[in-house]
């Protein structure tokens, strides 16, 4: 039923990512308002990242002295890059045409790409947090990307398809079935995804000036929009994976057709496991204690090989 | 059957008795009476499978080729015992042992010899691997008995190395279950030796292939075969001297029983593949053995420990044997047969020798044993005797089986001849560059005799020379007999 | 490919936990610290007795469960509480065997696995569904624990490593064959217990004689060394 020049397609498919993006703020909220209140704390009202954004829109841009172009479009680019991303994850409707053109590998890719400009943005100043922060970025992006895509590799071989929408809809097709590899992929990506967001164990969204801190190290030196848009997209990343794991592994309940009700339906079992898994998120971030920074490559070791084995159970295991 | 029950309660209740008993001295003739009973029950055994045919059970299975085997094996058992003991009285008060440990010297000798026996007349493949990984534990605990950190080293190399070595065995064995269960029906069935063999032709060969191979690598960890060998020196040299003869004489035979039994069955089973090579299993042996020739031939040039010396003799004859065997044939395999025969007679001797002569010099090192011959003649002229006779010179028995396996390999792979003829040379020069001194060089001063008993050596080199020259004729139709069974047609 | 997912849930489980076992197998490799080693082979204990309970359900036969119970016990519960006992006892529970070069080890694990797969494929062409890929995988587990044997320091991971080797095997002759004969395998069970305890008994030698459990300083006995 996809037609390339289908004008209302591609009209859902840009409503669909605009809602994405919508939401992404409110999906932090809800992981930050449940720490809160499992730490004692009084929690943040729900409007609070939008009224951050507005805030930090309304509020002029400090530029370094040293800082080269680079550090200035790198905001437009990072920010980009992730909507771009999110545009090509099925959200609350399967067959977006994106998905033709942009498939699970693309994916890694564009995030990738947001990323290079994020640790050069991060060098940019040439402050010594923000070159740490991006080595620190770098190193552990290159254990992640190569998990992060053996699980899309394992995915593909599954339904015989890097594309992300035929992926869904194969897990959606075929009867419940109790797959080692699913489990192990889902096990890696939760761990990737832990890593790539910078969340606790790895990195602490919640601290801004610590020696260990990664992805708040890059982002030190900017203000202003630069500062909002950068948010956005860390934001966004969060909700990404976290659609990611929702959609692709759990996906029952997305809609498959443009039907107003089924949309519903689909919005509302996807905002069911969006806040079923923040939640476990808040409370995971709750229990666990920070690690060692020498630790991350062990757990991203970790992460690369469940994702190793998920892919060799399924050659070994799941074969005809 | 009552004969074999004998032969094989024997060793097992004795074992559980010496764990009790407590004065060494005792323990020391219990065992000494035990295995020259057992030794006499294996000779009815062996008189009643010659006069009224093999015992085919569902659980054992006695035949000409493995009755041969218990009888050498309670034979040298027996006189190892008789050897070891005044040699352990003797360290005994060299306080090198505590009379704790005695008792567990006792005890695992027997418990040794019960799964060496187990081993050589069960039916079962499964039984087999039990008892030879038995064999493993029964002994680690006799190499360490020193407790030096050398002797620690050693007994942990030997568990380690042998343990996986079996365990690549047990996988091999698991896979002919695997590919007998489709052939047979019942499965307790399935690893009966007898029903494989008579049902070989019938197995899946790829499948069989694999666990030959694995079976191959497995046991032969055990035997010694280059480059699975590490353990073999260490175990040698470290350990008591009664362990390191009846670990020459006994173990490396038995594991090289275990690995024939199997060539029998993947010969079966391939001989019927188009696409696979038949000789697949004679092959390996043959390369395997080869090496292990050749190399165990060249280390005996760098060793300066005495023990460690024949230790590398026995890896190069171990080798010759399988090589034997791979290449298959009447007259090889009554080559090997007969090699098997005099390498542990006269191996356990050389052992029993060694063992004496380190007690005289105090020590293993070879360069530091002089004046043998001075000293106690005995023990002297007996290395020196035993050196020949395992060198292969005539007349002794190991020159009239290697003159055999020569003949057979002259026959079917004449280019073979050379490195063999190459390796004996070579092994020969190794063994002989060390003894002279050691034999007749001048005696240090204050070097003494010991207490000790020669019949054992004597007795075993007789035995060698009388093979040599000339074999029994009973002796002969009963090998004949093996060889029909393990190749298929007689040479007599 | 639907092939799997039309399978009764049993043989799925029985394939999901052997992928578990593949995982403690690795887990096992990278573990440095003793006593988490030591758990994780109780936990791979575990759930190979799981995993011959639901293969013994699955095929009705009866003897499986035995051994089920004999894995349980043995291999879950009595062989990690001796080596932790022991540990205790030496005062090694909390010391680390440092895993060198952690990914690597790793990688070169992942590649055993492949190269096991490979090796078992003549095997594959012959053989039924289920029996087929578990041959690979208790390949791939005796590999992994060589691995972990010939990677390790101190006796005690050694024995975990050999004893998980075992494991591996057991793997193989629940899965491929649904057991061996009952003689065979109390025999079996009988070896591993002896074991068991005499490896306990060393790890007293060992320190009596060097006076640390690191294996590495067992190196007195070389071809040439003096």
């Amino acid at each position: 039923m996809v037609n390339h020049l289908n004008l209302i397609a591609w009209l859902a498919a840009l409503l669909q990512t605009a809602l994405f993006v919508a939401m992404a703020p409110l999906f932090t909220i809800w992981v930050k308002r449940i720490k809160c209140t499992l730490q004692n704390r009084l929690p943040p009202p729900w409007s609070q990242p939008y009224r951050d954004f507005r805030r930090l829109f309304a509020k002029e841009v400090l530029l370094a002295r040293t800082a080269s172009p680079v550090f200035r479009i790198a905001p437009y680019i990072v920010c980009g890059t992730t909507i771009m991303a999110a545009s090509i994850i099925p959200f609350v409707w399967v067959n977006i045409p994106f998905a033709v053109m942009a498939d699970a590998i693309v994916l890694v890719g564009t995030l990738a790409l947001g990323r290079f400009f994020l640790a050069l943005a991060g060098m940019d100043v040439g402050t010594s947090f923000g070159g740490m922060g991006s080595s620190r970025e770098m190193t552990f992006a290159a254990l992640a990307e190569p998990a992060m895509l053996i699980v899309v590799f394992a995915l593909a071989m599954l339904s015989s398809s890097t594309n992300l929408s035929t992926i869904i809809g194969f897990v959606l097709d075929q009867p419940l079935a109790l797959r080692p590899s699913l489990l192990f992929g889902l096990l890696a990506l939760i761990l990737v995804g832990i890593v790539e967001t910078g969340r606790i164990p790895v990195d602490n969204p919640a601290t801004h000036l610590e020696l260990t801190m990664i992805h708040e190290a890059m982002i030190l030196e900017y203000t202003g929009r630069h500062l909002a848009l950068m948010e956005l997209a860390a934001q966004l990343k969060l909700t990404i994976y976290a659609v990611l794991t929702a959609n692709l592994f759990l996906p029952w309940g997305i809609s498959r057709s443009l039907d107003a009700a089924a949309l519903g339906v689909s919005f509302v079992a996807l905002t069911a496991k969006l806040a079923v898994l923040g939640a476990l998120l808040a409370v995971g971030e709750t229990l666990v204690a920070k690690m060692r920074l020498f630790r991350v490559p062990t757990f991203l070791a970790v992460a690369f090989t469940l994702a190793l084995i998920g892919m060799l159970s399924f050659i070994m295991l799941e074969g005809r | 059957m009552i004969a074999l029950a004998v032969t094989l309660l024997m060793p097992a209740l004795t074992a559980l008795v010496l764990a009790f008993v407590r004065p060494a001295p005792v323990g020391t003739r219990i065992n000494m009476s035990a295995t020259t009973a057992g030794f006499a029950a294996s000779v009815w055994l062996a008189w009643n499978v010659l006069t009224q045919g093999g015992i085919h059970g569902a659980q054992f299975q006695v035949d000409a080729f493995n009755v041969y085997l218990i009888v050498l094996t309670s034979f040298v058992g027996m006189t190892t015992s008789i050897f070891s003991g005044p040699y352990m009285a003797h360290e005994l008060e060299l306080r090198r042992v505590t009379p704790r440990r005695m008792r567990l010297y006792h005890a695992s000798f027997q418990g040794f010899m019960f799964t060496m026996l187990l081993s050589l007349s069960t039916n079962n493949l499964g039984v087999l691997w039990v008892a030879l990984e038995g064999a493993t534990l029964a002994t680690v605990l006799l190499v360490s008995l020193y407790r030096t950190p050398e002797s620690i080293e050693a007994a942990w190399k030997y568990f380690i190395l042998c343990g996986v070595g079996i365990a690549q065995a047990l996988f091999g064995t698991i896979l002919l279950y695997f590919a007998a269960a489709r052939v047979v029906p019942d499965p307790e069935q399935a690893l009966q030796w007898s029903v494989l063999y008579a049902h070989a032709a019938q197995l899946e060969p790829v499948v069989v292939g694999i666990a030959f191979i694995f079976l191959l690598i497995g046991y032969g960890t055990k035997v010694g075969l280059v480059p699975l060998h590490n353990w073999l020196p260490d175990a040698h040299s470290e350990g008591p001297t009664p362990m390191s003869a009846v670990l020459s004489g006994l173990l490396l035979n038995v594991a090289l029983y275990a690995i024939i039994r199997i060539k029998m069955i993947t010969d079966g089973a391939l001989a019927s593949g188009v696409a696979h090579d038949p000789h697949l299993a004679g092959k390996l042996m043959m390369g395997f053995g080869l090496l292990s020739f050749m190399i165990a031939g060249l280390f005996l040039h760098r060793q300066r420990d005495i023990k460690r010396l024949f230790s590398y003799s026995s890896i190069e004859h171990m080798g010759l044997m399988t090589f034997a065997f791979g290449l298959g044939g009447p007259l090889a395999t009554f080559g090997a047969l007969l090699h098997m025969t005099v390498h542990s007679l006269t191996k356990s001797a050389i052992f029993v020798t060694v063992g004496h002569a380190s007690q005289i010099a105090g020590t293993q090192k070879i360069e530091h044993i002089r004046g043998l011959v001075r000293t106690q003649p005995v023990v002297g002229w007996g290395l020196l005797v035993g050196s020949i006779a395992i060198a292969g010179f005539p007349p002794f028995g190991v020159f009239t089986s290697e003159f055999l396996l020569l003949s057979a390999t002259m026959k079917s792979w004449p280019w073979l001849a050379v490195p063999l003829l190459a390796g004996l040379a070579v092994a020969f020069a190794g063994l002989f560059r060390h003894l002279h001194s050691m034999v007749f060089g001048p005696s240090p001063a204050g070097q003494q005799p010991i207490p000790l008993n020669p019949v054992p050596v004597a007795l075993h080199l007789a035995f060698v020379l009388w093979l040599g020259l000339s074999i029994p004729a009973f002796l002969a139709r009963w090998f004949d007999e093996a060889t029909r069974l393990i190749s298929g047609s007689g040479l007599l | 490919m639907t092939a799997y997912a039309d399978l009764p849930l049993i043989e799925q489980a029985i394939r999901t936990f052997a992928a578990l076992i593949l995982v403690t197998s690795f887990a096992l490799l990278a573990q440095s610290r003793v006593v988490a080693a030591i758990q994780v082979f109780a936990w791979q204990g575990f759930l190979l007795a799981a995993l011959t309970a639901l293969v013994a359900w699955n095929s009705g036969l009866t003897h499986l469960y035995i051994s089920a119970a004999l894995t349980l016990a043995l291999k879950a519960l009595f062989i990690p509480w001796l080596l932790i006992r022991q540990a205790r006892r030496l005062g090694i529970l909390r010391d680390l065997d440092a895993v060198i070069r952690p990914g690597l080890t790793l990688m070169a694990a992942g590649a055993l696995v492949i190269f096991c797969y490979n090796v078992v494929v003549p095997v594959r062409e012959f053989t039924q569904v289920v029996t087929r890929d578990a041959i690979a995988v208790s390949l791939a587990l005796v590999m992994i624990a060589l691995l972990m044997l010939i990677t390790r320091r101190k006796a005690i991971t050694q024995v975990v490593a050999f004893m998980s080797l075992e494991n591996g095997l057991f793997f193989a002759a629940v899965t491929a064959t649904q057991g061996m004969p009952m003689v065979v395998e109390l025999g079996i069970a009988f070896d591993v217990l002896i074991a068991a305890v005499i490896f306990g008994v060393f790890f007293f030698h060992i320190r009596d004689s060097i006076e640390s459990l690191d294996v590495d300083q067992l190196s007195r006995l070389r071809e040439i060394n003096d």
